[in-house]
């Protein structure tokens, strides 16, 4: 063959694609499948006129392999990196590659090669990611984030803490913890970067030009990334491309969902939604978006968006394909919340699985609606109906035990709102629903942790009903954090009040209010991660009362308080302290639940930026002033691994426990105080000699000369006294005689 | 310990002084009059009218003769105490920022503001303590640093030197017959806004707007114990008799009308002088303190305030028995 002719034949078998794992169908659907792969492929490039080829078997079957020509090389490049490995359904992976490829690797006539086993990788050990768990009095970490420097410290009660590491520039916005505590996360312009272990290495880095917003899944498998600049891909020739986790397909997208172990992206995702199956039109402008944009279910199995009005998008990991390859239609859908563990007795052969409530408004001429759907074999379990319904907000305990739904709801005049609080028990049989009906509006609520108990904080001057949580693009992650929470404000009035189930002879009873605070301005519900402490706080706000301080203790060891219409709630609520920082921005309860920090950033625009760590009594063990201060964040612990009979075993000696902690706090307490006197002592005696040195210096060359500025005069104080009559009363009597 | 509030002024207050005796306290403010008090009271003595301009600075001699002030009208007049007579004024191209008596009171250091292309300057002038004797037009020498302004100055022990505070937060120590400059270090990283000695001079107190104060050597200008506060500090002052030195700031004037009064800092705060922590503080001004002067004594002290209030405060017992432990364990 002529040089020229073959070089010809290679151009174009270079523009030619095999592709196996196709379906195999019959003859009746091979225009079908053509149609689809055509277009599948025309997503990487351009597909010649006479390019696409599937061979037909005698019996009229295709084989499950397609040839495709490209136009030019680079377009058949493109489809090997966007497309293979593209999972077509259920049963059908396609394998992607290049005709060359193929023929070179795959082609028998050259010489045969010996097998070479590659050679063995030398193990490197990996750090270990949890060290600071060992700390025997599990002492915790926190990230300091002030001017432009970062520091993780131990917390080191009322001394200073103790500096990990600092560093200057760690990111560009802020910092977050992952959910366990494995990784500090910054964030970039060109990405998310995660640290971890002793020194606080660079674990992972997750290129995302732009990226402004990220959530982890729950168990840290996963990230989601999103950025307000669609993905772009560099230019071939640009040197930076190969490090560019990205292929065609993504290209102007947002929202990168990510593997954490791999540091590859795992799927992508436009904003909008709905526009996910069909190519967006163009960058989205920026508007605002819900954050986080996927709810994951607890073990990181599913995740979830809804399109509001419309259906709720349900994936599985680690493939990212639909569940059931379909989404959840359901008309008018607004939220939906996963439950936070999957739920006994849920699932049709009766084993656990997750739930998903949602709810939908009225339409036409359906009334309201709050569902109950088993994940993943999508069975609705539970429906209740509402009327007049103005908003809704699903409420899960932690352990998924129970739902409260807030239903916001309009009276009859249709002026003003008040609210229905009802509780889904999902651990009792048919799940019963219990209705507690509020004259006030509910502007906040929360749930004990792995508890019966809440708290809620009403207001009668009723605000417009709190607007989902939105996240704006560039808004700081901790707006987002606390969901629910007023803007800024504290000048209402609210209404705090205490709730619990009743328990008598271990069956649950109704939930009762325990009891109720008026006139006070708090906003905010913080409880311990272990429950039976609470923190009510006022937050945001520029008003004298912002930053009051409530801590109420569920279960206060003194006499209990009878409490008419809830004898049986199993708690005796007593306010233990109270305090102030005024302006603060954020609360964070340590993960253990025995210290808060309450902090005002430069972000939440404070006048007074700083941070204070109280105890869980509300004692105030120490006030630092910083300026410039950004963030103060706990590090999170993860779930212990005690078993449940362990962890009653240490409920039930917590005394024995206790006696040996409190001795090693009386120690260290001498210690650090013997040490300090140790430190005044010494400063005691640094100054007294020096103030002796320079007694007798001075002395020395002043030469016995008093200066008129010493000289005494009359020494003697002159004592004046005044007298001062003061009439008291004055009255008079009149005598008869 | 109930202040006895003085409302002799109707502008922010510049500066307080009680005379060696202690029975008298001079005050200064920016609507052009001194007034005098006693201390023991707060009753009026009188009052020294003559400057056109704002008052920045007050001294009076040690045997309490005369008074000296300086002022933005561009002058120094001394004032005969008795009688509020002014009997000499000195004439400068700028403001006069501080006015101070040397121990020996023959001497008077002024500073002059650094405005309209003329220096910031020191100036000594010799000084006869007789209310009827000519005083001297000529300064005995005169300095000045054009690379950055006076703030402060402040005469040390046995006249030897002067000790300046500058806008750029160092301190500098000057020969005060030759005014060769013979040390300069960087102690704040702002301004310095106050400088005042301990009683016998050899040891001083800074304070700036970088909010904190610290205590120097005189001899060496090593800084000996550094204070922190929470806001911008406008005065410090060393007591006599107890350990402390008081402090005294608050937001910046410009910025109060922003926030509450409980966020502006307007509070005078008790250090202790040897430990460095903060024992107490005492609220009272709605404005910043712009000038704090203790007794000589150390029986009391008075804190004058952007607000145009001047507070005298005398001191309880618990003050003087107020202890560290390891003081008590070590009695000097």
């Amino acid at each position: 063959m002529p040089a020229r002719i073959e070089d010809t034949a290679r151009t174009i078998l270079d523009t030619v694609v095999v592709v196996d794992g196709a379906p195999i169908v019959t003859e009746k659907k091979v225009d079908a499948l053509t149609k689809v792969l055509k277009k599948l492929f025309s997503e990487a490039g351009r597909v010649r006129e006479d390019g696409f080829y599937m061979p037909i078997g005698p019996d009229g079957k295709s084989k499950g392999y397609v040839f495709i020509g490209f136009e030019t090389p680079e377009q058949a490049d493109n489809a090997v990196r966007g497309l293979n490995n593209k999972r077509l359904d259920n049963k059908h992976t396609l394998l992607v590659n290049k005709f060359t490829d193929i023929e070179k690797y795959g082609d028998d006539d050259e010489e045969e090669e010996e097998y070479i086993a590659p050679p063995e990788e030398p193990y490197i050990e990996q750090e270990y990611l949890r060290s600071w768990l060992k700390e025997p009095n599990a002492v915790d970490q926190f990230i300091l984030y002030k001017g432009e420097s970062v520091g993780v410290f131990w917390n080191r009660k009322s001394e200073a803490p103790e500096d990990i590491v600092n560093r200057g520039n760690w990111t560009e916005t802020y910092v977050a913890w992952s959910p366990l505590g494995t990784y500090l996360c910054s964030v970039h312009h060109q990405g998310v970067q995660l640290w971890g272990g002793d020194e606080f290495g660079r674990k992972a880095r997750f290129v995302h030009p732009g990226v402004q917003l990220l959530d982890f899944s729950p168990c840290e498998n996963y990230l989601v990334t999103w950025s307000p600049e669609p993905i772009q891909l560099m230019p071939e020739d640009s040197p930076m491309r190969a490090a560019f986790p990205f292929t065609a397909s993504d290209e102007g997208k947002q929202i990168v969902v990510w593997s954490v172990k791999t540091g590859m992206p795992v799927r992508t995702f436009s904003s909008s939604v709905g526009q996910d199956n069909e190519r967006g039109p163009g960058p989205q402008g920026p508007k605002k978006i819900s954050w986080p944009a996927f709810k994951w279910s607890s073990d990181d199995k599913y995740l979830a968006r809804v399109v509001p009005g419309q259906q709720i998008f349900v994936y599985e990991t680690p493939g990212m394909g639909l569940l059931d390859k379909k989404s959840i239609k359901i008309e008018g859908v607004v939220d939906f919340e996963f439950s936070p563990a999957v739920i006994k007795g849920t699932g049709k052969k009766d084993e656990p699985e997750h739930v998903i409530s949602y709810w939908t408004p009225e339409i036409s001429n359906q009334s309201a609606r709050v569902t109950l759907m088993t994940i993943p074999s999508k069975e609705v379990i539970r429906t209740r109906n509402l009327f007049n319904v103005a908003e809704c907000r699903l409420h899960w305990q932690d352990k998924g035990a129970f739902l409260c739904v807030k239903v916001v709801r309009f009276t009859k005049t249709k002026k003003s709102t008040f609210t229905n609080l009802e509780f889904f028990r999902l651990t009792e049989k048919n799940i019963p629903i219990e209705v507690v009906e509020l004259k006030d509006t509910v502007i906040n609520f929360a749930w004990e942790p792995a508890g019966d108990r809440l708290v809620i904080i009403s207001t009668s001057d009723a605000p417009a009903a709190p607007a989902a949580p939105v996240a704006t693009p560039g808004a700081r992650p901790a707006a987002a954090k606390i969901p629910g929470m007023p803007g800024p404000g504290g000048a209402v009035k609210t209404l705090v009040s205490f709730y619990g189930l009743e328990r008598s002879k271990g069956v649950n009873g109704q939930f009762r209010q325990i009891s109720t605070v008026e006139r006070k301005s708090s906003n905010s519900i913080f409880w311990s991660p272990k429950g039976r402490v609470v923190v009510v706080a006022a937050v945001g706000g520029t008003s004298n009362n912002t930053g009051e301080l409530d801590f109420w203790d569920f279960d206060f060891e003194g006499e209990k308080k009878e409490i008419p219409g809830a004898e049986e709630v199993p708690a005796n609520l007593a306010l233990m302290a109270t305090g102030q920082h005024y302006q603060l921005t954020d609360i964070e309860w340590d993960p253990t639940g025995r210290y808060v920090a309450t902090s005002s950033s430069m972000w939440g625009r404070a006048m007074e930026t700083g941070y204070r760590i109280w105890d869980l009594k509300g004692l105030l063990l120490r006030e630092e002033h910083v300026e410039r201060f950004k963030q103060f964040l706990w590090r999170p612990r993860p779930h212990t691994l005690l078993t449940k009979d362990q962890q009653r075993d240490v409920r039930k000696n917590l005394r024995e426990y206790s006696k040996v902690f409190d001795q090693e706090d009386i120690a260290e307490e001498s210690q650090a105080s013997k040490e300090l006197i140790a430190q005044r002592l010494r400063l005691l005696e640094e100054w007294r000699a020096w103030r002796k040195a320079v007694d007798a210096e001075l002395e020395e060359e002043r030469g016995g000369i008093v200066p008129l500025a010493f000289k005494s005069g009359d020494d003697d104080d002159e004592i004046i006294e005044e007298i001062v009559e003061e009439v008291i009363a004055e009255k008079e009597e009149e005598i008869e005689d | 310990m109930r202040p006895i509030l003085l409302k002799g002024h109707e502008r922010p207050l510049t500066q307080l002084k009680y005379n060696k005796d202690g029975d008298l306290l001079f005050s200064t403010a920016r609507d052009k009059i001194v007034n005098v008090y006693y201390s023991h009271n707060g009753e009026r003595l009188g009052t020294y009218v003559g400057h056109q301009g704002a008052l920045w600075s007050v001294d009076v001699d040690p045997t309490s003769t005369i008074a000296a002030t300086g002022a933005a009208d561009n002058t120094i007049k001394l004032w005969e105490v008795r009688t509020g007579r002014c009997i000499h004024t000195w004439n400068f191209p700028t403001a006069v920022k501080v006015v101070q008596f040397n121990e020996d009171g023959n001497m008077l250091l002024a500073i002059t503001e650094q405005r309209m292309g003329y220096q910031g300057t020191v100036y000594v002038f010799p000084v006869t303590i007789d209310v009827d004797a000519p005083q001297s037009e000529e300064p005995i020498i005169k300095f000045s640093s054009p690379e950055n302004k006076f703030t402060k100055a402040g005469w040390s022990y046995l006249n030897k030197w002067i000790i300046t505070g500058h806008l750029d937060g160092c301190v500098s120590k000057y020969d005060a017959k030759t005014g060769e400059l013979l040390l300069k270090v960087s102690v704040h990283e702002k301004e310095v806004t106050d400088l005042q000695f301990a009683p016998d001079m050899t040891y001083f107190i800074t304070t700036s707007k970088d909010k904190t104060a610290r205590i120097l050597d005189t001899k060496n200008l090593k800084v000996m114990k550094t204070f922190v506060a929470d806001a911008p500090l406008n005065t410090g002052a060393i007591t006599p008799r107890k350990d402390f030195v008081i402090l005294g700031g608050g937001q910046d004037a410009k910025d109060v009308t922003t926030t509450g009064s409980r966020q502006g800092k307007f509070e005078a705060r008790f250090y202790h002088k040897i430990f460095e922590d903060e024992i107490g503080r005492l609220k009272g001004h709605f404005g910043p303190l712009n000038h704090i002067a203790v007794h000589p004594a150390g029986s009391g002290f008075a804190s004058g305030g952007e607000d145009g209030y001047v507070r005298v405060h005398h001191f309880d017992k618990s003050y003087f028995d107020f202890l560290y432990d390891v003081e008590r364990m070590r009695p000097e």
